[in-house]
């Protein structure tokens, strides 16, 4: 598929192409991120993450018509607002669900993946009868346009390159808040012993409700950054889902770097490939090489050996 | 050592496993005798239960090697290794509740263990003979109906040691057999297990200081991975490396 | 006499019998062709339905990807019909007559090497069963032999029905794309749209479906069903009770996968089409719904489930069409978090208690005819009765 290339050429290809899957790769790491919080905590797999992100996309929609009709003189800063509220909204949603749905139905992760999979097609139908079937799209402010030349042949986008920046502070917090504060050493230590933590008088049912919306939040976030390479509709989650267990699972669910490697890898294959081929047939690839590979090593490529 | 070789059944030599560079159990060698009954105790952590995970394949050895009548088992599939003749009891008991005592039983009969062979495999009167002699044997003759969640904690561990039974093994591992059992129930696993191993060598990993001395013909002491000391009860008794592991400084 | 006091006493026998008599006699009497098809095609997916019951009822294994099996099978059989409504004379009017007309929109000239078989009925027979078995025991072989269970198994499950789709979507000019191959029209000459063939194909159907539940009834009695059950629970104590316990799983997931073949190739007879919509995540996850429905551990109970569900969705998306997919929704919440064991053991737990309360009333009466009972169902039996 390189034929008929120099070189230069496919050298600022890949950079190119590298630039231009920053975004999909902001999107997966934060949605990954959240996945894998979610289920290394409680072992749910959460099969309406990708509606989540689609709540938080939906928000930044309505943020930026707001502030296009009512404050259009702060338009340029939209974005920053449409962000903290679609964290809020999302995580709002996410206790809600966790309460009513998710704590009747820890230790049987097949049938929570069935009841989450049940609430995307309810949240699919709630955003299609609110928003309508029509796919939305947000304007952005002036700044978040264009891009960067680098050199003559490569350019790089303002919106990517905003994007990953946030997300990589947004994994720094994530990863500081799991270490470093009160709620998140007590959501370490019910991930490592439920009944232990509960009996020194860790409030388990809290923990799990905030790790629960946590993770939801940042998919929300997510949904902010989603805006910037798709436009959003009712169903527009659905896809990202499979992709994003493949980015989680192929890290090796545990852990955060690996997350974030994992996302970088197949964001990048499958933004690469796509000049190559045709859009479809990147995913397919890229797809079917992250699965030949986890059938090779189920646990991941960055795992560490660990005792059973 | 060579001579005697013949007569052990079991000969662990060398025997290392390392998690991440903590060595569970470290250069162990350990021989047990044709029809002898031998206790591992030791403190907690001492690398037991790991001992009889490395036996029996569920956790694979670093280095050393495990021979039971000859054939090396460390490269061994777990479902081979038990052809060979070895069963294993888990600590917890390790049943299946949602099928019937007899069921359970059924289960490990050792017949029909290939895919094929279990969608033929009949319930004849050689299998239903022999699970009423062995339920019988663990005091649950009149039980085979009933769901195995509904057994008591001591049933459970009982039927869990009637499944090894059935296999007929030639070695017999018993992860703390009596744990969570009354007194009563100590006692009639103590005569229970003297009667069942008469034709078959047992390793049993034990807490239970009145059980071991009831049942061990020799006893192994582990201390962090190592054997600490070696001998009949009286011996290990009196050995002063012990009392210091047990009592402390 | 006593054959059928025997026979009425085997719960089995008699839900068999009931489901026999509602497929055979009632539902045709009552309902025209057009619904009787329709309900012909909903029972293609209640093959998958009671794989997912050996696999996941009693296994746990878990596939969110058995529409791939489904549409494979059913590929196979639309690929042969297709051939065969492709004859040069029906095609002249295209560029390359002789080829499917999707080819020749494609541009292509030529039939593609792995069509060229399914001129045969034959093979084609063959490889609806064959070509998925096959995918399956190489996913089967490379997840469960590397001790890959439980929602990763069903992720990447899912992720291959996503990729299946993708990929039939994305090569039109072989698949069809994502019309899918359509305009089916006759098998050896005999045109497969009229009333008289949907018949056939409804009673074939209902025959083939008995056959896949005696099989399945089989397994679920065989010692294999109950070392499913066991390994579901303790796997370890399984496999240390001498089983490989990888190869159980496997040939599980195979039968599953070879069941919603049938199914599939079913449904490509009696609807005239198959198309991606049937393969891709979508469909499966609603195919284990259908199974949730009727109660994951019971192969009758399925058959009803996919029944209600699928009459529901079509009441529901002919009358409120936005309605449907809140209820969907809630169905997969209400039946995971009240329901578990579905239409079946909603049955166990209420009606039959209240047979029980009814039958020695019967029992008593038929003691006035007969010599004493030789005591209740022995436990030793249970199985042996096959």
């Amino acid at each position: 598929m390189f034929q008929g290339y120099t070189a230069a050429e496919l050298t600022s290809i890949f950079a190119m192409q590298g630039f231009a899957g920053l975004s999909l790769f902001s999107v997966f790491v934060l949605m990954a991120l959240g996945l894998a919080i979610i289920f290394g905590q409680m072992g749910v797999i959460n099969m309406a993450h990708g509606e989540f992100m689609i709540l938080g996309a939906y928000v930044t929609y309505l943020t930026s018509n707001f502030f296009s009709e009512h404050l259009s003189s702060m338009f340029s800063l939209y974005f920053f607002v449409a962000m903290i509220l679609a964290f809020i909204a999302a995580a709002l949603l996410g206790a809600l669900v966790e309460w009513v749905l998710i704590r009747h139905l820890y230790r049987r992760p097949l049938d929570t993946l069935l009841a989450t999979w049940g609430l995307s097609l309810i949240l699919q139908q709630g955003y299609r009868t609110i928003f309508g079937a029509r796919e939305v799209g947000v304007t952005l402010p002036d700044w978040l346009m264009g891009s960067y030349a680098i050199t003559d042949m490569i350019e790089v986008p303002v919106n990517g390159l905003f994007v990953m920046c946030l997300t990589i502070l947004i994994t720094i917090g994530v990863y500081l808040v799991m270490q470093k504060s009160r709620l998140g050493k007590q959501t370490r230590a019910v991930v490592q012993n439920r009944a232990m933590a509960g009996a020194v008088g860790i409030n388990t049912e809290k923990v799990d409700r905030f790790t629960f919306a946590l993770g939801c939040g940042i998919a929300g976030i997510a949904g902010s950054a989603f805006t910037m390479i798709g436009s959003t509709g009712p169903t527009a989650g659905q896809l990202y889902i499979v992709d994003t267990f493949l980015v989680v699972v192929f890290g090796g669910a545990s852990n955060l770097l690996g997350t974030v490697a994992s996302a970088f890898t197949i964001s990048q294959a499958q933004s690469t490939m796509e000049f190559f081929l045709s859009g479809s047939m990147a995913k397919v690839l890229t797809l079917l090489t992250v699965v030949g590979i986890l059938m090779l090593r189920p646990q991941g490529l960055f795992t560490l050996k660990i005792r059973s | 050592m060579i001579n005697a070789q013949k007569n052990f059944a079991l000969s662990i030599e060398g025997l290392t496993v390392s998690f991440d560079g903590f060595k569970a159990v470290n250069d162990l060698s350990l021989y047990v005798e044709e029809q002898e009954i031998r206790v591992i105790i030791g403190p907690n952590g001492a690398g037991k239960t790991t001992v009889l995970d490395l036996i029996c394949g569920k956790t694979r050895a670093t280095s050393g090697s495990i021979k039971f009548k000859g054939h090396e088992l460390t490269r061994m599939k777990e479902a081979h290794i038990v052809q060979q003749g070895v069963g294993r009891k888990f600590q917890n008991p390790s049943i299946y509740e949602d099928l019937t005592v007899f069921e359970n039983l059924e289960i490990s009969y050792p017949k029909g263990r290939s895919v094929f062979g279990s969608l033929l495999f009949r319930r004849d009167d050689v299998v239903k003979d022999k699970i009423q002699e062995v339920s019988d044997v663990i005091f649950l003759g009149d039980m085979l109906d009933s769901p195995a969640d509904l057994l008591s904690h001591g049933q459970k561990q009982w039927l869990e040691i009637g499944m090894l039974l059935i296999q007929d093994p030639e070695l017999l591992m018993l992860d703390e057999p009596v744990a969570g059992m009354s007194v009563a129930e100590r006692k009639q696993t103590a005569e229970l297990l003297n009667r069942i191993t008469e034709d078959r060598s047992v390793l049993v990993v034990e807490h239970d200081m009145q059980f071991v001395e009831d049942i061990a013909h020799r006893v192994t002491v582990m201390h962090q991975g190592k054997v600490l000391s070696e001998g009949s009860m009286e011996h290990v008794k009196a050995d002063e490396k012990v009392i210091e592991v047990y009592l402390g400084h | 006499m006593k054959k059928l006091q025997d026979f009425t006493r085997n719960p089995d026998a008699v839900s068999f019998a009931v489901l026999a008599i509602v497929l055979v006699f009632i539902l045709p009497t009552v309902l025209e062709i057009f619904r009787l098809n329709l309900v012909g095609k909903y029972l293609t997916y209640a093959y998958v339905a009671i794989g997912l019951v050996l696999s996941w009822g009693l296994g746990g294994i878990l596939s969110l990807g058995q529409g791939v099996f489904f549409g494979l099978g059913g590929y196979c059989l639309a690929m042969f019909l297709k051939l065969e409504a492709s004859s040069p004379e029906n095609t002249a009017i295209q560029s390359t007559p002789g080829i499917p007309d999707f080819m020749d929109w494609n541009q292509l000239t030529a039939l593609p090497w792995f069509w060229e078989p399914f001129h045969s009925f034959g093979f084609t027979l063959f490889a609806v069963i064959a070509v998925p078995v096959i995918f399956a025991l190489i996913i089967g072989v490379a997840m469960f032999k590397r001790r890959v269970g439980g929602v990763y198994f069903a992720i990447i499950t899912q992720a291959i029905a996503a990729i299946m789709t993708i990929l039939i979507i994305g090569q039109q000019g072989y698949t069809g794309g994502v019309n899918g191959i359509t305009d089916l029209r006759t098998l050896h000459g005999w045109d497969i749209r009229t009333d008289e063939a949907k018949y056939f194909f409804y009673y074939l159907n209902v025959a083939l479906l008995f056959l896949v539940l005696l099989v399945a009834c089989w397994i679920t009695k065989s010692k294999l069903g109950r070392i499913l059950v066991a390994m579901r629970e303790r796997e370890d104590r399984v496999r240390f009770s001498g089983y490989d316990v990888s190869n159980f799983k496997i040939f599980v997931f195979c039968v599953a996968a070879a069941f919603s073949a049938i199914g599939g190739a079913m449904f490509t007879l009696q609807v005239g089409f198959m198309s991606p919509s049937f393969v891709g995540i979508v469909p499966s996850i609603e195919m284990v719904i259908f199974a949730a429905v009727g109660g994951r551990h019971s192969i009758i109970g399925v058959v009803y489930g996919t029944l209600l569900v699928n009459w529901a969705k079509t009441t529901f998306s002919e009358s409120f069409p936005e309605l449907w997919l809140f209820a969907m929704g809630a169905l997969f919440i209400g039946v995971v978090m009240a329901f578990p064991n579905g239409l079946a053991g909603l049955y166990t737990s209420y009606v039959k208690p209240l047979i029980g309360s009814i039958r020695p009333l019967l029992k008593e009466r038929a003691r006035l005819y007969e010599t004493p009972d030789k005591g209740g169902p022995d436990m030793l039996n249970r199985g042996t009765a096959q």
